[in-house]
């Protein structure tokens, strides 16, 4: 504040604080905040709204309890309301996203940070930053026609013979999972490289000169080092991927439902913005808690995080 | 438990530059050996060549009579220490320690037991349960060296390990460094480009430059009979003068310079060679009246009072600069500037050597 202050003088220092309280206050606190506010109040008539009907309640996130099906969790089959049941889906399935996405990028991180010679680092940067410059639509898009029944996946395993008979990919929540993981990975990739860039390599040779196999290099020096790349990789990915509402809406199916669709349904299509809002809300307060709880079990600050 | 070290013919090129050329030496079985030299003239590479994480391009390093090549560095019996230590910061001291055993799989009781163990041996008590950031520099240097013993290695290998350290404490870890190896038996391998680090530890030393080696002698020979202009240059201080060798005989010659002609020692590997005279300044005496032999009047220039010696520039009748340093004995007076005086030399100090025994070749 000093420094910012000395640096560029008052006018400057002002107009940055000025533009940051805006874009905090106005553009994120106060929009979410009316939403925070109105997720308590009933879904009236514009004539109501004021009227004695408008009390605060939470009734409307009461709502996700509404109806039953059958639900097997880790082998229990378990009776749990069709809201209930998508919202539990989405949430395991982001973890899964995130976990599929580490598998991916921890290897190829390491080969960016500590393998490949710098010189050729910028072509393949490129190389994993053009993919990035189609529109998450068009990439979507692109995946569902490589899953289509007579798309190009089934069309090169039939020709090689792997399978005899088209394989229906589109169905249940797999192609979600593809599209996200695809989506998001570079979420994962990048800080991942940025931690395990910064492990001295002499930490490597080390551990190497004292015995130890590459895995046990691994899992006692690398992992521990890139810990934090992990956790903020993970948390960007696994947030992205259960608000995401584009990828499950190409490429999900009849059995495959993502909560963020059921809020959109709400709100756009019922036009209850008060409910959409509830759970709207209740999404965001569980992911946190997963968050929170899976740094908790890993011992990882929110500080680390920040770095 | 230490094994010899031979280096036969060993050479290293990256690319088109010759890291390595030809390094022959045999180190024995608990030896304090130092590479010294300057900066990029391949004794890291030659460290690393024997702790195996870079493969000579030509010639064969053999450990313990065994030929090593091919062998990944986990495989071999040597324990190098990093010139930045690379202690894992997120591991306790002692787990530092203890990691060549964990690999090993040796059980926790008996690895924390060595751990603590190791941890007395290089005078660090009540640290095993520290984190790396909690100690000192030299504390750092210690568990460094206890985590490289840890995997009882026949040889150390010592990267540049106290140039991190403060004068006084790298002074005071030369003792230890040197202690722990006499304590342990392992044959050290120490590289260096501080002469007075290599001098003051070494059982022996071998001086390199561009890839090559120049001597490989105990420190007194070093310092006092250097085969080359570089050795004498690297390892002190010299007054150098260029002339023509008269006659030789026995060991010496007279040598004629533009400030007159000197009697100076003539090694056998000078022969032949274009020669210049070196003179160590603290040999240089500084008096009032000219000596029997290698004296030369002078005129003083510049007395820089430095403490333990009096370093004295002068200049010649037709302006070659010389240099001397007296031992300041607490008594006698400090000469003046402008003053007229005579140095001179004996001749078993001063030596004719070439540039360097290898130009050319």
């Amino acid at each position: 504040m000093q420094d910012l202050y000395r640096r560029y003088g008052k006018g400057l220092t002002w107009a940055f604080i000025g533009l940051t309280f805006f874009w905090l206050a106005v553009l994120v606190i106060l929009p979410d905040f009316t939403l925070f506010e109105s997720s308590f109040r009933p879904y009236l008539p514009i004539s109501e709204v004021g009227g004695p009907k408008d009390t605060y309640s939470i009734n409307n996130y009461l709502r996700i309890f509404g109806g039953e099906v059958a639900m097997n969790i880790f082998g229990l089959d378990v009776m749990i309301s069709p809201r209930v049941k998508v919202f539990l889906y989405t949430i395991w399935y982001s973890g899964m996203v995130t976990f599929v996405t580490f598998l991916i990028a921890y290897p190829l991180s390491y080969y960016l940070a500590k393998v490949v010679s710098p010189k050729s680092l910028p072509t393949l940067f490129l190389l994993l930053f053009v993919p990035l410059w189609v529109s998450e639509v068009l990439r979507s898009f692109a995946w569902w026609i490589i899953l289509a029944f007579k798309g190009p996946l089934n069309g090169v395993l039939m020709a090689l013979g792997v399978i005899e008979k088209e394989i229906r990919w589109i169905d249940g929540y797999s192609p979600v999972i593809v599209g996200l993981v695809y989506t998001y990975v570079l979420f994962m990739l990048f800080p991942l490289y940025n931690a395990m860039q910064s492990l001295d390599s002499n930490q490597i040779e080390a551990a190497d000169d004292l015995g130890a196999p590459w895995w046990r290099i691994h899992w006692r020096v690398i992992l521990p080092h890139a810990k934090p790349g992990i956790a903020s990789g993970a948390v960007m990915v696994f947030m992205l991927s259960a608000g995401s509402l584009l990828v499950p809406a190409v490429l999900g199916s009849t059995t495959s439902g993502w909560f963020t669709q059921t809020i959109q349904g709400i709100m756009l299509e019922e036009q209850d913005w008060n409910s959409g809002a509830a759970f709207a809300f209740m999404l965001l307060i569980v992911c946190t808690l997963v968050v929170s709880l899976a740094m908790w079990i890993f011992r990882v600050k929110l500080s680390d995080i920040a770095k | 438990m230490s094994a010899s070290i031979e280096l036969d013919n060993v050479c290293c090129d990256f690319g088109n530059f010759r890291a390595v050329d030809h390094v022959n030496v045999t180190i024995q079985p608990g030896e304090f050996f130092s590479f010294l030299g300057p900066s990029g003239c391949g004794k890291t590479t030659i460290l690393r060549m024997i702790s195996g994480f870079t493969e000579p391009t030509g010639g064969v390093i053999r450990i313990g009579g065994k030929d090593v090549s091919g062998l990944r560095p986990n495989q071999r019996p040597t324990a190098l220490i990093f010139q930045n230590l690379a202690l894992f910061p997120l591991m306790t001291i002692w787990e530092n320690i203890a990691f060549g055993l964990e690999v090993r799989g040796v059980d926790k009781v008996t690895r924390r037991k060595r751990a603590e163990e190791l941890l007395a041996l290089v005078d660090l008590h009540d640290s095993a349960d520290k984190m790396v950031s909690q100690l000192s520099g030299g504390q750092k240097q210690r568990v460094a060296i206890a985590r490289a013993l840890a995997v009882e290695p026949a040889v150390m290998l010592l990267d540049e390990p106290l140039s991190a350290l403060d004068l006084k404490l790298r002074q005071h870890m030369r003792a230890e460094l040197r202690a722990i190896q006499k304590r342990t038996g392992v044959t050290f391998i120490y590289i260096t480009h501080d002469q007075g680090e290599a001098l003051a530890m070494s059982d022996r030393v071998g001086v390199m430059s561009q890839g090559r080696l120049q001597q490989v002698a105990g420190p007194r020979d070093i310092y006092n009979n250097p085969v080359n202009g570089f050795v004498a240059s690297f390892v002190g201080e010299n007054n150098i003068l260029k002339g023509d060798v008269q006659n030789a005989s026995e060991g010496r010659a007279s040598f004629s310079t533009a400030i007159g002609t000197f009697t100076a020692k003539l090694p056998d590997s000078s022969a032949g060679k274009d020669l210049k005279l070196y003179i160590r300044p603290e040999h240089v005496i500084l008096s009032a009246k000219p000596g029997a032999e290698n004296s030369v009047p002078v005129t003083l220039t510049e007395v820089a009072f430095e403490g333990n010696f009096i370093s004295v520039h002068a200049v010649t009748e037709n302006g070659t600069d010389l240099v001397a340093e007296l031992r300041n004995d607490g008594a006698g007076s400090v000469p003046t500037p402008g003053t007229q005086m005579h140095m001179t030399f004996d001749a078993a100090n001063s030596s004719l050597l070439p540039d360097s025994t290898t130009a050319g070749a």
